[in-house]
């Protein structure tokens, strides 16, 4: 595995100002990123009340190992996992535990949740558990390790990190990609923490390639990140096999099937996994959390979340505890005239908030709040005039425009099984083109419920 | 912090900005230099004929939406691009009211017996004048030459003829460029043609505007170039080789660029989103396509000219070139569209 490192290393000089490949489409909206991607990261502080949903991954729920009223240090675990689809739950603060009841979330269900309440007087220090060796650990250890960890893709996704770095049997890993792209407008977490957190993503790094076998690595950045790859290329150990490749800006190039095309030139197949192609992808900053929670056996408890958009006035890149409420993180930043709407990760894919009570998750990568100033909806929707721009946009090569109309038929199946519904990952590229102002991820989405709804039934 | 209802909405959050709208205002405004010239060119005669044929398709349009009780779309410019294409493309002195019926056939045959903008299979524009063509032979063959030192001044008769009767030829009539050497055997010079001073139809005539306002849609990003460029250099490349083969039989390919209507047919027509293929690929194919039509048509063809006839076989040509050219979609070895 190391051998090859002296080449790897004469190859990344190259490849800082060369690419070979890119994915096909895509789109350019502004990047707004200038506000914030010169702020180094803050620690937030401790809000009095934390609000932690067992649910903060994809999986089943965390199972609760606390009671009401039970005294918390922070680092404990509050939550196991329950069964391989999960993971488990950290304290985030030392307190009591005021409540346990139904939380609200973003997606506007209510799940289980603890209310904790953060102890003033307490110093906040951390527990810590048995930490793990990158060089004599197991990769079987490993995984253990990132699950005990409850670490999950801090991308967004929040897809349980050791599930996804879990070789399946007969599939082999050539390439581990850490994903510092970060496509999408606004935000500038993972552009903070390449800059600020060279350490713990090379320790990250060590673990990864251990674990899935892989035999090298490479980290792609964008160009608007130069200053980031410029940094780690010259933080890079000796004895890593790790080569840093930048790429023209263009969304939804965080997409792992996009980067894994303009990286390794590689097309996943439709339905498949990377690891089809023999890679593996992993987001920037959940290389860095394992690269700093692993050697100390600790659990996750907080994360980096730019804080940013037209409505505030502290904006900046926070080290924010998780389950900290929505309501409290956008008092501390100042928020100047009146919200009207709040998105939980960027503009293209985010999620726009309808409840100020929920609270930060581990999944939280951004928080973009507009004023009623800036927020202008397109006032109608007109037909589509097969303009095409749509069609030139899809990352995917779908055709978003025959897309639309099929949906408007309640075609579900057709949509389906002529023209690759199900690949469509809501990206958003088609609808941001469309001057028509069709909903057509709306649309997407509706229909792809429908048609996993039919074959359920 | 202060908080309004929020805003929900599903992402994404961000657009381009866009509006098809704002796409078919700017169509407009390119083609406003084209209408001045072909006033200015033609006089009051070519004003009414422009007028009437807007008129008429906007009214059309916002009657029939009353009609089936839907809000109006006027607002959207598509109506006023119809109406302007189609006076442009009538010769100066056609009758008003020839013109008006072609407006009213343009709208309600051409777009709303289809379902409106975005389901028209043909440029509605076309639609209107192949039916004037086929009714009215005559008077849509009456042309009329540019720069009449009257024109400013009288109003032809014919222009003004009553409903439903045939008008009575009048003033001067020249024959088109196109018409010259089909019948006639006489080729214009490409610089008189590019500058517009010859007979033709009112906008047919300048085809250094109607470039001008092609390639300030495309900078803007409203107007795929692939297509005209895809029909004007095959246009080029087929005509060239035939005078190539034969100088004295065919005409040189600089003629066959500039007259008639290829330059606003190009532009101005074929590019009607509409009714033009949605892949790259598939606007080539669909341009090449209508070059060589309009190639053989006026060469081999009866008629002098086949501008408008290879673009309508275009358009009805062009769901058949979606189906045939799609995009490979990504992670599959198949294009989209078989089970």
């Amino acid at each position: 595995m190391r051998s090859g490192s002296k080449e790897e290393r004469n190859s990344t000089d190259a490849v800082l100002t060369l690419h070979r490949h890119t994915f096909k489409h895509g789109v350019h909206p502004p990047e707004n990123k200038d506000d914030t991607n010169g702020l180094p990261i803050r620690r937030f502080p401790f809000s009095p009340l934390i609000i932690l949903p067992v649910v903060q991954h994809l999986g089943a729920p965390s199972k609760l190992l606390v009671k009401e009223g039970q005294e918390v240090t922070r680092g404990q675990l509050l939550a196991e996992a329950d069964g391989y689809m999960s993971v488990p739950l950290h304290a985030p603060v030392t307190g009591k535990i005021r409540k346990i009841a139904n939380v609200p979330t973003i997606s506007g269900k209510m799940v289980p949740g603890i209310y904790l309440e953060a102890s003033p007087s307490s110093t906040q220090e951390l527990v810590e558990g048995d930490g793990i060796d990158p060089d004599t650990a197991t990769p079987e250890e490993i995984l253990a390790g990132v699950q005990n960890a409850g670490i999950v893709g801090l991308g967004g996704a929040a897809f349980p990190t050791h599930a996804k770095l879990k070789i399946p049997e007969g599939k082999r890993c050539d390439d581990l990609i850490i994903n510092g792209i970060e496509c999408e407008p606004y935000l500038t977490t993972d552009h903070r923490v390449m800059l600020e957190q060279s350490d713990d993503i090379y320790m990250g790094i060590r673990y990864l390639l251990k674990s899935t076998g892989a035999k090298r690595a490479i980290i792609g950045i964008e160009a608007n990140k130069q200053d980031a790859a410029d940094f780690l290329s010259a933080r890079l150990p000796d004895d890593l096999p790790v080569s840093i490749e930048v790429v023209p800006v263009k969304y939804p190039q965080g997409a792992e099937k996009m980067l894994i095309t303009a990286l390794l030139g590689k097309e996943v197949p439709s339905g498949g996994l990377p690891i089809d192609v023999h890679a593996v992808v992993v987001n920037v900053a959940t290389t860095a959390e394992i690269g700093r929670l692993l050697p100390h056996g600790r659990g996750i408890q907080e994360r980096v979340i730019t804080i940013t958009g037209p409505g505030v006035n502290k904006k900046g890149n926070y080290l924010i505890p998780i389950g900290t409420p929505l309501r409290y993180v956008l008092d501390q930043v100042d928020i100047n005239g009146r919200i009207s709407e709040v998105y939980m990760g960027g503009p293209m894919m985010g999620v726009a908030v309808s409840n100020l009570d929920i609270s930060i998750v581990k999944g939280t990568s951004g928080i973009v709040v507009f004023t009623d100033q800036e927020v202008s909806r397109p006032d109608r929707i007109y037909p589509c005039i097969k303009c095409g721009a749509c069609v030139d946009a899809c990352p995917l090569s779908l055709n978003p425009s025959k897309l639309g109309i099929l949906a408007k038929f309640e075609a579900f199946d057709e949509m389906a099984k002529a023209y690759h519904l199900m690949d469509c990952f809501e990206c958003g590229s088609c609808a941001y083109v469309c001057p028509s102002h069709i909903p057509l991820v709306q649309y997407f989405r509706l229909s792809k419920s429908m048609v996993r709804k039919r074959k359920a039934s | 912090m202060s908080v309004q209802t929020l805003n929900i909405s599903t992402s994404p959050h961000l657009t381009k900005g866009l509006s098809t709208e704002t796409i078919m205002f700017h169509v407009v405004l390119a083609m406003l230099p084209m209408v001045f010239f072909a006033i200015y060119s033609f006089g009051f005669n070519a004003a009414l004929v422009i007028f009437t044929a807007v008129a008429s398709c906007v009214l059309t349009e916002h009657v029939l939406c009353k009609i089936s009780k839907k809000p109006t779309t006027i607002g959207d410019w598509s109506a006023t691009i119809t109406g302007i294409l189609l006076g442009l493309t009538l010769p100066p002195i056609f009758p008003v009211w020839m013109t008006f019926l072609g407006g009213v056939i343009a709208i309600a045959m051409g777009k709303f017996l289809f379902g409106g903008l975005g389901y028209n299979a043909f440029n509605p524009a076309l639609v209107g004048r192949a039916i004037l063509q086929a009714a009215f032979p005559v008077a849509i063959t009456t042309w009329y030459g540019a720069f009449q030192l009257d024109r400013f001044t009288t109003i032809n008769s014919s222009v003004l003829a009553f409903p439903f009767t045939e008008p009575i030829v009048d003033g001067t009539t020249g024959a088109t460029p196109l018409s010259a050497f089909k019948f006639d055997g006489i080729t214009t010079d490409a610089t008189e043609l590019a500058f517009g001073v010859v007979s033709g139809s009112a906008g047919e005539t300048s085809a250094i505007l109607i470039i001008l306002g092609g390639l300030y849609l495309i900078r803007r990003g409203f107007m795929n170039w692939r297509i005209p460029v895809a029909i004007l250099v095959t246009v080029f490349v087929f005509s060239g080789l035939l005078f190539w083969i034969d100088p004295v039989k065919y005409p040189s390919p600089l003629f066959m660029l500039f007259s008639g209507g290829l330059m606003l047919g190009a532009v101005f027509m074929a590019t009607d989103m509409v009714a033009s293929p949605i892949t790259s690929l598939g606007v080539v194919l669909y341009g090449v396509l209508i070059g060589a039509l309009v190639v053989v048509i006026r060469i081999w063809g009866g008629l002098p000219e086949g501008v408008m006839y290879a673009i309508l076989l275009g358009n009805a040509i062009s769901p058949h070139i979606d189906r045939l050219i799609r995009y490979r979609v990504y992670g599959t070895s198949k294009v989209q569209g078989h089970e």
